[in-house]
């Protein structure tokens, strides 16, 4: 079976109603309406509320929680879960996301689905504990060996927290793939409305079990789509997962055939499909003169410069990132030759900016504006690289 | 009368009790002749048959190394985790499905060095998991470097004048970590060791077994101690069984005796047990008993 | 077997035989069977498989008693014993 099949939300982990609730809280909520019921977490600021809440609901909902000696263990831990048949999740921010790297590649490898939150903060190292930074966004893609293909998704508000965990858990079980869900401290720890609507209008995508019998089940053999069916332990399938280069049995092939094989799959099952996967927010683009490139909080303080700028004359469009990866090439390089600039504001020194500056391939000059973390920018900040990137725009 | 079968090579060959829960299209396994770990393998598919559970509801789990590779050729729901990882994979696995019986096969360094953390919190949240480390004294599969078991004076590749660091005692380290059910057998007491494996398996709680085997190509090559053969020789020789030793007395020197036994049999709550307890007092009514978080199985 | 009386069921009485099966192919040679059969029922043979190891041969087919211990203690699966139809004595 390899179209989605929805269903309800369990009412069980769903709490319908209105609320003014952090960012951190409504992620815990959006986890559990989306069907989450296992989580192994390691406290770290800002992402502790995250398993405190979760802590707190997990009994009443027939949910699991456990902290877990360190975030190694909580990154496996959640796979095992998995395979169990649970829909997982673990949660941390910078450190503990750099800890959980090789876990990230196994659950690549091993086609786990489940999900990865890390609140971002200032960083690298210790960093600022408390404070947010949006430096981790590489990482997400890039941060664990080898070669491989995730997606990573970036709400801007404490409602996405709830409605886009939604996306995370239903994208990775459609595509068997771990879902890196990248808030920041100032989305995490901000207090908005938040509206979680009845159980029976949320739709859930349910894990694609496969209905082949016994040993006929093959765990890596993909449907059309590139994405294997998925089982539990205690089907009968016998299944063998391993980390190492496997066939379609799981069995280990140690050569640069199945290699090829089997990364190429892992690649451009995400790659192919990705126009089902990517989402993106845009506005004002139609003859824009500068376009400000931007995802999670930056999104907001960018929608106020952008208003300032527009107060001044300049036709300016915004594109925020919903999903950061796959990043959205294809509309990135159509944008390249219809509009005149595009400026990228992100809580770090240049990360997606080189993204969209190597898919602008030089057709549109792309600016940075950085900041290093600790706070958000001014809006006056971000207008000053719109009004450099008005003047230096292509026709 | 007894027969030797040369199977013409268009032949089957016979087929041997323990098919059923090998993954025969894997044989021959990868192991050296003379290691340890097949024994050990064997043992451990007789206990299991020995102690009739569904096949269909047991999981195995390995890490990285020579024993890591266990999960490869058990017919079961087998995961090949990451180096020293297996216990927090099987933590998980377990407390999502506790009507599983989740088995830990690993080897001393995966378990004992990287997997430290692991091990001891997962005795001391005594999570129903039933470990069985194979000791084999050093790292084979990357080439026999020093592990936290090898003995002070040893030889290994990366301590090439002889082991100075002090090694730990598994089940000492074991007991003193909760574990509610420590032993330790060779490869060559294996009958004794299915017969612990059968009770380790079928016992609550975070049970564990070091299995001491051979490790011909690298440990006993490069200490000069012969092959499996010999080896087998020296367990037969040295070993002692003293059932209920005092674990803080059992530490293995090199070549010298090697207590065997049953060292600890207790009973303590399991992880599962006190959440239960805990939440039935503060939740009263409200709460219901955890049996699991993967819906219907 | 010594005996300082003659049983009372000695008639009733017998030990188990076994057959033993050698896998050859699947042999490694370790003479871990060999060294621990009880009976002295096998030895390392002079051929050898595809692989060049000797497997062990049956020396004593009349002497196996069906203990099983081969068969534990083969890291290779690749012997086996089954109970022959007759007890003798």
């Amino acid at each position: 079976m390899s179209e989605p099949r929805f269903a309800p939300a369990d009412p069980k982990g769903v709490l319908t109603g209105t609320y003014f609730l952090d960012g951190d809280h409504a992620c815990c909520e959006g986890a559990l309406a989306a069907g989450c019921r296992f989580v192994a977490g390691y406290p770290i600021t800002p992402s502790t509320e995250v398993v405190e809440r979760f802590s707190a609901r997990a009994p009443r909902v027939g949910a699991m929680f456990i902290q877990m000696e360190d975030e190694l263990a909580s990154s496996i831990a959640i796979q095992g879960a998995v395979w169990g048949g649970a829909k997982a999740m673990t949660v941390t921010s910078g450190p503990g996301f750099s800890l959980m790297m090789e876990h990230i590649g196994l659950a690549v490898m091993t086609e786990t689905p489940c999900v990865f939150v890390n609140v971002q903060r200032g960083g690298p190292s210790t960093g600022l504990p408390t404070l947010t930074g949006q430096a981790d966004v590489m990482q997400a893609r890039w941060g664990s060996h080898g070669d491989y293909e995730i997606i990573a998704i970036s709400p801007d508000s404490p409602q996405e927290c709830f409605d886009l965990m939604l996306d995370a858990f239903n994208l990775s079980e459609r595509y068997r793939v771990p879902v890196m869900f990248m808030m920041d401290e100032c989305v995490g720890h901000m207090t908005e409305k938040v509206v979680i609507p009845p159980a029976e209008e949320i739709m859930v995508e349910e894990r694609h079990w496969t209905d082949k019998p016994g040993l006929d089940y093959l765990p890596f053999a993909a449907n059309a789509n590139g994405v294997p069916d998925m089982t539990r332990a205690g089907e009968g399938h016998r299944i063998h997962v391993t980390g190492l280069t496997h066939d379609e049995k799981g069995y280990p092939v140690i050569n640069a055939e199945a290699q090829e094989k089997l990364v190429r799959r892992l690649v451009e099952k995400i790659r192919l499909n990705a126009e089902d996967i990517i989402r993106i927010r845009e506005r004002d683009l139609e003859g824009a003169e500068v376009v400000v490139l931007s995802y999670g909080i930056t999104s907001r303080v960018a929608e106020r410069a952008i208003v300032l700028a527009r107060e001044q004359g300049v036709k300016v469009g915004s594109l925020r990132l919903v999903t950061l990866w796959p990043f959205p090439e294809r509309r990135i390089r159509e944008l390249a030759e219809q509009v005149g600039s595009f400026v990228v504001a992100e809580i770090n020194y240049g990360q997606m900016f080189y993204e969209v500056e190597r898919c602008a391939a030089g057709k549109a000059p792309v600016l940075l504006a950085p900041h290093g973390g600790g706070t958000v920018h001014s809006p006056e900040q971000i207008l000053e690289k719109i009004m450099e990137a008005r003047a230096c725009r292509q026709s | 009368m007894s027969t030797v079968l040369k199977p013409r090579p268009d032949e089957a060959p016979p087929e041997h009790p323990m098919e059923s829960i090998l993954r025969m299209d894997r044989m021959p396994h990868i192991w050296c002749p003379s290691c340890g770990i097949g024994t050990a393998v064997n043992c451990f598919a007789s206990a299991v048959r020995k102690a009739e559970f569904d096949l269909d509801h047991v999981s195995i789990v390995s890490g990285i190394g020579c024993t890591g590779r266990v999960a490869g050729y058990l017919r079961l729901d087998s995961f090949h985790t990451t180096h020293g990882r297996p216990i927090a994979f099987a933590t998980g696995l377990k407390l999502a499905r506790p009507d599983l019986k989740v088995v830990v096969f690993s080897g001393d360094g995966d378990l004992m060095a990287i997997g430290g953390n692991h091990f001891i919190h997962a005795a001391r949240r005594n999570q129903d998991l039933t470990i069985i480390c194979v000791n084999n004294f050093n790292y084979a599969m990357t080439g026999g470097q020093l592990a936290p078991t090898t003995p002070v004076t040893a030889r290994a590749s990366t301590a090439p004048y002889g082991n100075y660091d002090a090694p730990f005692n598994l089940p000492f380290l074991a007991e003193s970590c909760g574990a509610v059910y420590v032993a330790r057998w060779t490869v060559l007491h294996f009958r004794r060791l299915i017969n612990s494996m059968v009770k380790a398996l079928t016992k609550p709680g975070f049970t564990f077994i070091e299995v001491i085997a051979p490790c011909a190509t690298l440990y006993a090559r490069k200490n000069k101690l012969g092959d499996g053969r010999d080896l087998l020789h020296f367990y037969r020789e040295q070993s002692e069984i003293q059932h209920g030793a005092n674990t803080k007395d059992v530490d293995i020197e090199f070549q010298k005796k090697i207590i065997c036994g049953e060292f600890v049999d207790k009973v303590r709550p399991t992880f599962l047990d006190r959440m239960n307890d805990m939440y039935e007092a503060r939740l009263g009514e409200e709460y219901e008993d955890y049996g699991g978080c993967c819906g219907e199985v | 077997m010594r005996l300082w009386r003659e049983p009372f069921d000695a008639d009733k009485l017998g030990l188990p035989r076994g057959t033993v099966t050698i896998i050859t192919e699947r042999c490694k040679g370790c003479g871990f069977c060999v060294d621990y059969c009880p009976r002295g029922v096998l030895a390392i043979s002079e051929d050898f498989n595809a692989k060049g190891y000797h497997p062990p041969e049956v020396v004593e087919p009349g002497r196996c008693v069906n203990c099983d211990l081969c068969e534990m203690i083969c890291p290779e699966f690749a012997i086996f014993c089954v109970p022959a139809e007759e007890a003798t004595r």
